[in-house]
Parts: structure tokens; sequence; C-alpha cells
């Protein structure tokens, strides 16, 4: 009884589900990477397939997105929202046992996709492909997530609700959302369903939940996290509070438009690709209030990039992340999209995204974690991350450069024509014209990719004895 | 009276409630509370020091 008292009196955090999912992050980044650089190297030399069905870049290419996304981006959100949930609300998280469900609920979901989409097991649509089974699985955990996350705001200590709560709350209710009615789908088998949609309004729906899984998963979720980490990291609170506010209702209004923009040139009304245009156009707008309030975090206060690696991944994931929400709004200009739309450019422009801004601020904000969760005063190698920074941020941009070299050259070469009208360049040489820019790609990748090595042994360094415990200075009312 | 007033409508009460929201977050007596919260990531030391306490004793 005395125990449960000086719990309800002295309550603690629950750090082990942040602990164990922000590991989970490093190794899920380390598999869902490795796919990756498998298939740029698939797209470069071909017989890296070996002829076998499930090393097929069809099925490999789903595993890679679904693994970068929802199991490593997926981890460190889950890791970053119950740390920052819960010391920003000063409570305890709900329940342990229904946080400990979701770890081990989400990690059955992801191996369950490692499982069914290599055996050729898939819907067909894009972020979605997990068949009916793991759909209902996402959802029961989901469901508990939410329940563990606002059930944790609730029984908050105190008065104001901070910002990076608000950018979390609105990823995991849209999230809820988008899966639910973009998986609607009829079960023929236990491994076949069928989308209740048809025709274009399929297309729609599921890119009105493709660019939102972009939106909210990817782009709010983390922004949740830049609130809390860089100003927890550069000693000073966010640059204009109020600007945060404007910043977070501006963007959730004006995202769920936006999907129409994938659909330019389709069966798709013109109405509807004006209006995902234009949509997208005014998002630049709220987009940047949000890098400009990361960054000006940082005013006064510069000179710590220059000592402090684990800043530098977080300031520099911002600057790839206003540079890709500017090329995004650009691209979804129908005209321009007339060039870029089923080349390699939209694939540079994901990877901006996905490696420089997703990937550096989880990577930042776990290399702000680990010591914590481990009790350690500092990672093991500050010079490690240092190196891991510069791998990843050549890694990205040697990848951005090649694809956008690769999509511009195949925009131009499949719209060149003859004088009498025929085409120019068969659709196999513009696949030629291409190897040079693979060949980079895979380069730009791999360096990325052992990054993530260093980073792992950095972690694992850390969490062993070799690195001081973080000294805590007993309190009077210490038992 | 159609459903394409009550789309206009909507687009301008979307708007108003922009510009609502713009001043209310600019508006000066919300400034002590903002700057509150703006303080909360560095407001409880002493819960993260006693969850660290906690954990290094079942070590």
């Amino acid at each position: 009884m005395s125990e449960l008292n000086t719990a309800l009196e002295h309550p603690t955090y629950n750090y082990k589900v942040v602990r164990q999912f922000a590991v989970m992050t490093v190794v899920w980044g380390i598999v869902g990477m490795l796919v990756g650089v498998l298939i740029a190297a698939q797209l470069a030399w071909p017989a890296l397939n070996f002829d076998l069905p499930w090393l097929h870049f069809g099925r490999l290419r789903p595993l890679h997105t679904n693994a970068v996304i929802f199991a490593f981006g997926g981890s460190a959100l889950f890791a970053t929202s119950y740390y920052i949930v819960q010391r920003t609300c000063q409570a305890r998280l709900l329940s342990d046992k229904l946080a400990a469900f979701t770890f081990w609920g989400w990690q059955l979901v992801i191996v369950s996709a490692a499982i069914t989409l290599p055996l050729g097991i898939t819907t067909s649509k894009e972020y979605a492909e997990l068949e009916w089974p793991i759909d209902i699985l996402i959802t029961v955990v989901w469901v508990a997530y939410a329940v563990v996350f606002f059930g944790t705001i609730v029984k908050r200590k105190t008065p104001h609700i901070y910002v990076a709560n608000w950018f979390l709350g609105a990823y995991i209710l849209a999230v809820a959302v988008l899966h639910i009615i973009n998986s609607m789908e009829i079960p023929v088998a236990m491994t076949k369903s069928y989308s209740v949609y048809a025709g274009t309004v399929d297309a729609m729906v599921q890119w009105w939940y493709g660019h939102n899984a972009v939106g909210f998963f990817l782009t709010a979720g983390f922004l949740g996290m830049m609130y809390y980490f860089v100003p927890k990291q550069a000693d000073r609170p966010v640059y204009s509070y109020r600007l945060s506010i404007v910043h977070f209702w501006a963007l959730v209004a004006v995202y769920i438009w936006a999907g129409p923009h994938h659909l330019h040139y389709t069966a798709l009304p013109n109405w509807a690709q004006s209006l995902g245009m234009v949509m997208s156009i005014i998002l630049l707008a709220p987009s940047w209030g949000g890098m400009i309030n990361g960054m000006m975090t940082l005013s006064g206060a510069w000179d710590k990039l220059r000592s402090d690696p684990i800043l530098r991944f977080l300031v520099v994931s911002l600057s790839f992340y206003g540079m890709s929400t500017f090329e995004g709004p650009m691209m979804s200009i129908r005209t321009v999209n007339a060039l870029s739309h089923y080349t390699d450019w939209t694939i540079g422009h994901v990877h901006s995204g996905a490696l420089g801004w997703v990937a550096m601020i989880s990577i930042g904000a776990i290399y702000h974690l680990i010591p914590i969760l481990f009790a350690k005063q500092r990672m093991y190698s500050i010079g490690l991350i240092n190196t891991h920074f510069w791998m990843a941020t050549i890694g990205t941009v040697l990848y951005i450069v090649s694809m956008w070299v690769n999509g511009i050259l195949q925009g131009l070469m499949w719209r060149a024509y003859n004088q009498d009208g025929t085409l120019t360049y068969s659709f196999v040489e513009s696949v030629a014209a291409s190897y040079p820019g693979y060949v980079v790609r895979f380069l730009g990748g791999a360096i990325f990719f052992s990054g993530m090595l260093v980073m792992a042994y950095n972690v694992y360094m850390t969490s062993r004895r070799g690195v001081e415990p973080l000294a805590v200075p007993a309190t009077a009312n210490a038992a | 009276m159609d459903i394409n007033d009550l789309r206009g409508l909507s687009t301008a009460f979307l708007m108003f409630a922009f510009i609502g929201l713009c001043f209310w977050a600019y508006s000066k007596n919300r400034k002590k509370s903002f700057d509150d919260a703006a303080n909360l990531p560095f407001a409880d030391e002493e819960l993260n020091q006693r969850t660290l306490r906690e954990e290094q004793k079942n070590d």
C-alpha cells in the first residue's frame, strides 16, 4: 500500500517502452535501408534478382517502403511520441500494459509484412499493400496507441498541451481515419481481398490516403518530434510558440486536399486535379512556417552547430524539409508535372523528404534519447555521430542529385518528337541512359545505409558499461 | 440558394476562422500563457531524475 502511495505521489515515466521502440528504430532502419540498397542495385544490375520471385524488384520495393516508413519511421514515432507526451504532460503513460501491447503488436505487423510481401501477397495499393488480416491487426494496435496517447494527455499535470502533442495527436487521429477508409476491402480468402472502391474513385481514395500518409505520418508526426527535440537539444524554447499554433492549424487544414496532384493527366476530373494543385501550392506556406520556426529556434545559438553533431542532424533535416516542401508544390503544378510524372524525379523528391527530413530528424532524436534511456552521460562516441552525420548528408545529396538528373533526362527523352510526329527515343533508350544515375543512386544509398551501421555500433557501445552512467542526484525524499 | 452557395460560404468561413486564429494566437493577453507553454520541455527534470533513479535501483 505504501508503495502504491509513493507511486501516486511521486510518479515516474515509462521509459521501457520508449527504449524498446528506440532500439527497434535502429534495427528496422538497417533492415529497411538494406532492402532499399538491394533494389537500387537491381535497377543498375538486374541480374541481382537471381531469378527468384521473392527477390524480384516488384515484391521487394513495397517491402522497402513498408519497412522504412512503418517499421523504421513508425518505431521512431512510437518512441518519441511516448517520450514527448510523458515529459511534456508530466504524467506516466496511461497504461504500461497497453503500451507494451502496442510495441509487440507493431512488431508483429512488421514481421507479417516482411513475410507476406516477398511471397507476393499484396492488395497492390501503394503504401497500403498489406492484406486484410494485417490491416485489422494494424487497426487494433493503432486504437490502443490512440488510447495510450490521448489517455496520457487527459491525465496530464500541466495546464497546457504542448504543441508537439498537437502534431502527434493529429498524426495518430488522421492515420487512423486514413487507414480505415482506404483499407475498406472485401476478403475472398485469407490472403486476398478486393477494394470496395472501383476505377477513378479507387484512385482518388488511394491518393487521398497516400498523400496524407506523407502529410500526417511523415510530416505531422515528425514535426511533433521537431517541436520537442530541437528546443531540447538547443536548450532554448521554440522560436515562436504563436507561429507554431498557426503552423499547426494551417498544415492540418490544407494537407488533406493535396492528394489529387498524384493523378494529374489521368481520368480524374480536371477540376479535382486543379484543386489538388492549388492546395499543394498553398501548402508551401505552412510547411515553411514550420521550417522557419525550427531553424530560428537556434537564433543566438548558431555556434552550437559547430560542436554538436546531434543538433546538426536536427537542423540539416529541417533544411531538407524546407527544400522538399518547396520542390513538392512546384512538382504539383500540372505543367511541371507533365515533365516530372512517372520519372525518377519523383523518387528523388520522395527521398529528399525521406532520407533528408524523416530519417535525419529521427536519427537526431534517437541520438538524443539513447543516453537518457540507458542512463548514460552521453553517447559512446560523439566523433562517430559526426561521421554518421556526414555519411547521411553525402548519401542523401548523391541520391537526390542523381535522381534529378535521371528524372529530367527521362522526361525530356519521353516527350521528344521527330518532325514527322514519331517519338525520337524508344522507352528502353531512356532506361539505358539512366544507368549512370542508377549507379550513383546506389552509391548514395549505400553510404546512407552504412551510416546506420555506424549508429548501431555507437548505440550498442553506449548501452554497455563503457560509458559513465548518468549521476542522478539523490533527493531528500528518495527512499 | 443551391449547394454552390454552401460551398462558397464554407470557403469564407474557413478564411475567417484562419484570420481569427491568427488574431487569437498573436493577441497580447495570450502571451504569458504561450511563454509558459513554450517552456514545458524544460519543466520536468525532477520527474526524469526520479525515473532514472528508480530504473538504476531496479537494475
